[in-house]
């Protein structure tokens, strides 16, 4: 490779948490300040690395929840047979030290100057890199048309409510609830299947590009769903996070 | 412990590599399927990670931790090309 700089090496930093944001019952987001942090992409995520008074050390990924530019964010779900989400998530105070090293990662990742409809399949905390391209979107002005599908378990599991229903201009939210629904809900009920993706994801005739996030049961029926519909694999971005927390 | 996909070792790749990999396209040495490393089966237990093709399930790479020293094996991949790269 020509001309390529000093090849990248990841290291570790502390970062200060800088401010706490209670999602829902399980799930919060930490703001973070790291003393050197190059910037990320939308889609990227993060390592955070805790260590016990004994020397023993736990490390986990996190997508990044915030858009590029912004304060960086991240956003976890507490699983409760978890060694570093609980603590995340319910002992962590603003002005705690945090490890963490990042930006990671360059296939799951959105560049506004992709002028392809995005298709936005989450399932559970998989919500978290997409909400980073959708604020992205917003922040660089971008006229890409968007539409995501969210599968939660219950309504007051869906991560970031508020902030999706204010999405208008060119971006379509639509929900299933896979466990209960409230009373008079009008969304979509049950797992994601081929009809459901049939009539919430881009038509593949518009060359759309879908980002796929979500429990690994999750995105392995809706990247199969898509490919059916005609999207190229290749066109179809996944992210798995394991069967925990997911819908 | 449900296995994760590769986008969770991508800080790891670039330990080993000295560049993101997740997109790096990547051929199984056993059925030959090819595509992102982003999407292989990964299980990140101790003491080592193991990533195994999505197709055929054979071990495709593995990184093993032994006192600050990760040892690589990636005799099952057929081939890895990094995006970019010419």
């Amino acid at each position: 490779m020509a001309g390529t700089a000093l090849r990248g090496r990841l290291t570790w930093q502390v970062a200060t948490v800088a401010a706490l944001t209670r999602e829902t019952a399980s799930v919060c987001t930490i703001g973070l300040e790291p003393p050197d942090w190059p910037g990320h992409r939308a889609g990227q995520h993060l390592d955070v690395r805790l260590t016990a008074e004994d020397g023993y050390r736990a490390e986990r990924s996190y997508s990044i929840a915030s858009a590029p530019g912004e304060q960086l964010a991240i956003t976890v779900e507490r699983l409760d047979d978890g060694e570093v989400s609980p603590y995340l998530t319910e002992e962590l105070q603003v002005g705690d030290e945090l490890e963490l090293r990042g930006p990671i990662g360059g296939y799951f990742v959105w560049d506004p100057g992709d002028g392809s409809p995005l298709t936005l399949l989450a399932g559970g905390s998989g919500i978290v890199p997409l909400r980073s391209i959708l604020r992205y979107r917003v922040r660089t002005g971008s006229d890409v048309p968007a539409r995501l599908l969210y599968s939660a378990r219950t309504l007051p599991d869906v991560i970031y409510r508020d902030e999706l229903g204010h999405h208008h201009d060119g971006v379509e939210v639509s929900y299933t609830l896979t466990r209960s629904q409230p009373p008079g809900w009008t969304g979509h009920t049950g797992r994601i299947d081929a009809g459901l993706l049939a009539g919430a994801a881009w038509p593949a005739a518009a060359n759309p590009v879908a980002y796929v996030c979500g429990p690994t049961s999750f995105v392995e029926t809706a990247a199969a769903g898509l490919v059916d519909l005609g999207y190229p694999p290749e066109r179809v971005k996944t992210e798995r996070f394991g069967a925990t927390g997911g819908p | 412990m449900e296995p994760l996909d590769g986008n969770s070792i991508g800080g790891l790749l670039i330990d080993v590599f000295g560049a993101e990999m997740t997109g790096a396209s990547g051929t199984c040495g056993t059925c030959g399927a090819t595509g992102p490393v982003a999407g292989l089966v990964v299980y990140r237990q101790a003491p080592g990670t193991v990533a195994r093709c999505r197709v055929c399930g054979a071990i495709l790479m593995v990184f093993v931790k032994v006192r600050g020293m990760t040892c690589v094996d990636l005799t099952g991949m057929a081939r890895l090309d990094q995006p970019g790269a010419a």
